[in-house]
């Protein structure tokens, strides 16, 4: 495009002028419409992070609390639980944990920050049911004569072990997430953020 | 402007004018580009009065946009919530506070409310001074009165969503209105409300009318009254028909396509009110008690009237008109008279086009009996405005009175005062 | 002609105009004093926030006053456990309206709802606070020279004294109490300013944003008027 005379050539660069500086009114005035559909002060008060007192978790219990609506399970794992874990690293898909579905803090042998206590979120990652408790092991869990312990998805059978590891061959892809959290003393866990500064 | 003679696009080989040519075989964009801006030909002595229908335009996008988004957040619930507040009046707050930027666009719907009324009554002046109802545009008129008429329904619906004590009480005096009808008033007042007082229910129709009934209705009597003024073309300040003078192309020789002159025009228009328009959102938002009433910051609360009830500023002209009739004529009584007067107020637009029989159309051209007229029921409508929002008074109604018959003097004396008047020759073609 | 038309229809309206007055004392303007807008939450908290609720204001929105999450939780969190939450309050609505006679309203917006043609809302309540004067008759013993037969006993009386009512319709201080009276005064300042900014938190942020927007639109209508000469200068 090339100027022809000179009235034309000041009225394009009024036009450029005016059509960008509209422009940038438009998308400004857009800016606040589009955010509204950011979750709100109150959606954010009620996906505050949850503070947990495990004090009265006794060992090789169970724990579910609520955070955005999820359930996250804190387990208190027993040393033949802890155990049990290793014999399973053959039967799972991903058993050092090298998918993203844990902070870096509880990407270890035992998917945890302390090993005895395990804080994971309670979903099954294939279509979203609450898998249920299959503590006990052998062929009495009803599972598989080789059971270490671990959780059943009625839903389509996906299994997982007490570090929230899928066995191999499941619909379920991944393993269980494991929220952000940490502790705030020995006995109470903040869930759903990570530690700050760390 | 008959789409006929319009030729359909031909691509000049670019991909975007093969898809201009390729949408344009099945839709008539292009027609409708040249029919309604490129080859509208507008007279070019717009003055200043004629911003206010793009301006018009301008809000009722605003509010539809801003409409939008706050009945993502907004609950039409009379119910109390735990702390005890209606979850309705309490879902207002939530999106002043808690929704990311709820606040300013809660604001430019309530401030975009009244500033429908500031343009829309200056667009109607403007018809007035110009004489724009007159032939052939009587239609352009009777819709714009009906675009006004469901303006104050949208107006008034929207008001009781807040369901604060003067959305509560307003709704509650305005529906009892219809109790003033014989015979069946008392139980239509109760079909309308849904109840025997305002109520959940109540406030649900409410709702229902005010973001769908009402929009769908006022978009659609939108698109008429631009329709039927491009049919007939616009007038202008002198009142002349630019169509008597038309070019050997055919063009009105005082006729300029309205892109893109007007539109050059009317987005510095546009650019203004926008301004005034953020100085209210930003600085102002209450508008001193006028834009937002300070009762409603109280939630509704059926048991308790707020001390003085007055509606939003854009209804008192009307609301005074109703309160002026304190007599009883004939059988019917002064509640049933006062709600007829309003109901007329309104509805006597309707028949301006035929009630003027003055020569010409334009103020410019006019005698002094019609000049006068207008100035007078100019100043009876501020008055009236002004009365309305206070408490009255026996002066106060007397004063009232007087303006309300000023009011309909200014419409039914027309007949004979706008033919009586001495009006000067209008001109051949526009004047500056 | 029009002039005096107007002249003449105006000069009745004047009688008119004129109402009841109500005289109110302006409220300091503490709206970017955090000091003072923290002191006036603390009293709230402390004295308010009791009887009343303020259930659509969060805590953490006392992060716009300067206070940080930890010296919320530690210092002026009574009614949950959760910085998130708003300011609700414990006590049972029916009960309280049959202490009182009325529900205590909740005061979030209070300062926005008691604007008048006679002053600001907090014009109102820093009068309406420091306006409490004994008065027999009244069950709970107060009455209020803003708010006739107010509900509300006089809350704050052991730091203001109690006043009387004079015979020239002006309050005397019949017995100080903790505070001196311009102490009361700063004190009644504070929670009324906060007040004030709890009815609208994000207040200051508006008005800053709105000079930014005229400033650009100013620019828009600059560039926008010049396109329009420029092709208005064709028209003659």
């Amino acid at each position: 495009m090339s100027c022809d005379d000179k009235v034309d050539c000041g009225r394009r660069r009024l036009l450029v002028a005016t059509s960008v500086a509209g422009g940038v009114a438009g998308v400004a005035a857009a800016i606040p419409f589009v955010s509204t559909f950011a979750p709100s002060e109150r959606a954010k008060a009620a996906g505050a992070p949850v503070e947990v007192d495990v004090s009265k978790l006794g060992p090789g219990q169970m724990m579910t609390v609520e955070w955005r609506g999820k359930p996250v399970w804190i387990i208190s794992r027993t040393k033949e639980m802890l155990d049990g874990l290793a014999k399973n690293d053959e039967k799972v898909s991903d058993p050092k944990s090298d998918r993203q579905m844990q902070p870096e803090y509880a990407k270890n042998e035992f998917r945890s920050i302390k090993p005895e206590l395990m804080v994971v979120i309670g979903i099954c990652t294939h279509l979203g049911c609450s898998p249920s408790e299959k503590f006990k092991t052998g062929a009495e869990s009803g599972v598989e004569a080789d059971w270490q312990g671990g959780f059943l998805c009625p839903c389509h059978g996906s299994t997982f072990d007490l570090a929230g590891r899928v066995f191999k061959s499941k619909p379920a892809p991944d393993n269980l997430e494991v929220p952000p959290h940490y502790y705030l003393s020995d006995a109470k866990i903040l869930i759903g953020e990570d530690k700050k500064g760390a | 402007m008959a789409a006929a003679n319009v030729e359909k696009y031909k691509s000049d080989g670019t991909v975007a004018g093969g898809l201009l040519e390729w949408v344009d075989a099945r839709f008539p964009l292009m027609s409708l580009w040249n029919d309604h801006l490129a080859k509208y030909y507008a007279p070019k002595n717009f003055n200043f009065w004629y911003f206010f229908g793009s301006l018009a335009l301008m809000v009722l996008v605003i509010q539809i946009v801003t409409g939008i988004f706050l009945v993502m957040h907004y609950k039409p619930d009379a119910s109390l919530n735990s702390s005890g507040v209606p979850v309705a009046f309490a879902s207002v707050e939530y999106i002043m506070r808690d929704v990311p930027w709820g606040w300013l666009i809660r604001y430019m719907h309530s401030t975009g409310a009244s500033a429908f009324f500031i343009v829309v009554y200056m667009h109607m002046f403007r018809g007035m001074l110009y004489g724009s109802y007159r032939k052939p545009r009587e239609l352009v008129w009777i819709f714009g009165v009906m675009i006004f008429l469901a303006l104050m329904g949208e107006a008034f619906m929207g008001y009781l969503l807040p369901w604060g004590q003067m959305s509560y009480w307003g709704a509650q005096v305005i529906l009892s209105l219809f109790s003033a009808i014989p015979l069946i008033g008392n139980d239509l007042a109760t079909f309308i409300r849904g109840d025997f007082v305002i109520s959940d229910a109540t406030l649900n129709r409410m709702f229902s009318f005010h973001v769908i009934a009402v929009p769908l209705v006022l978009v659609g009597l939108v698109a008429a009254h631009i329709m039927a003024l491009h049919e007939v073309g616009s007038n202008n300040p002198d009142g002349v028909e630019i169509k008597k003078k038309k070019g050997p192309d055919g063009i009105p020789l005082d006729g300029i396509p309205f892109h893109p002159y007007y539109t050059v025009k009317d987005i510095v228009g546009i650019v203004v009110f926008l301004m005034a328009f953020s100085i209210i959102v930003f600085f102002m938002p209450e508008g001193g008690g006028y834009f937002l009433e300070f009762n409603n910051f109280l939630p509704a609360d059926p048991l308790v009237t707020p001390p003085h009830i007055a509606p939003v500023w854009y209804f008192t002209p009307y609301y005074s008109i109703l309160r002026a009739n304190t007599v009883n004529f004939f059988w019917i009584d002064a509640k049933l008279w006062g709600v007829i007067f309003m109901g007329l107020g309104v509805m006597v637009f309707f028949f301006l086009p035929w009630l003027d029989r003055s020569p010409v159309k334009s103020i410019r051209y006019r005698g002094p009996l019609y000049k006068g007229a207008l100035a007078i029921f100019v100043v009876s409508f501020f008055i009236l405005g002004y009365l309305g929002m206070l408490a009255p008074t026996p002066g106060r109604t007397f004063v009232s009175q007087i303006c309300t018959i000023l009011y309909f003097a200014f419409f039914l004396l027309m007949p004979i005062y706008s033919s009586l008047d001495k009006c000067k020759a209008e001109p051949e073609r526009v004047t500056g | 002609m029009k002039k005096l038309l107007i002249a003449l229809l105006c000069a009745p309206l004047l009688a008119f105009a004129a109402g009841a007055e109500l005289h109110l004392d302006k409220a300091p303007d503490h709206s970017r004093d955090l000091p003072a807008l923290q002191n006036g939450a603390k009293v709230f908290i402390n004295y308010c926030l009791n009887c009343h609720s303020a259930s659509y204001f969060r805590y953490n929105r006392l992060t716009d006053i300067g206070l940080n999450e930890s010296q919320i939780k530690d210092n002026l969190l009574f009614t949950t456990d959760k910085v998130g939450e708003t300011m609700t309050i414990a006590m049972r609505r029916a009960e309280a309206k049959q202490w009182f006679g009325a529900a205590p309203p909740d005061l979030t917006v209070i300062a926005r709802a008691r604007a008048s043609e006679f002053g600001s809302g907090a014009d109102w309540l820093y009068t309406y606070l420091r306006g409490f004067y004994r008065d027999d008759e009244r069950p709970t013993g107060w009455n209020n020279t803003v708010f006739a037969n107010v509900g509300m006993p006089h809350v704050l009386w052991e730091l203001q004294g109690q006043q009387e009512m004079g015979p020239d319709h002006k309050l005397v201080l019949a017995k100080p109490g903790m505070l001196k009276p311009e102490e009361f005064d700063t004190m009644v300042g504070n929670l009324v300013a906060f007040l004030n900014h709890m009815g609208e938190p994000m207040a200051n942020f508006r008005k800053g944003l709105g000079v930014i927007v005229l400033i650009f639109l100013a620019v828009l209508f600059v560039f926008s008027y010049a396109l329009k000469r420029e092709y208005w200068k064709d028209i003659h």
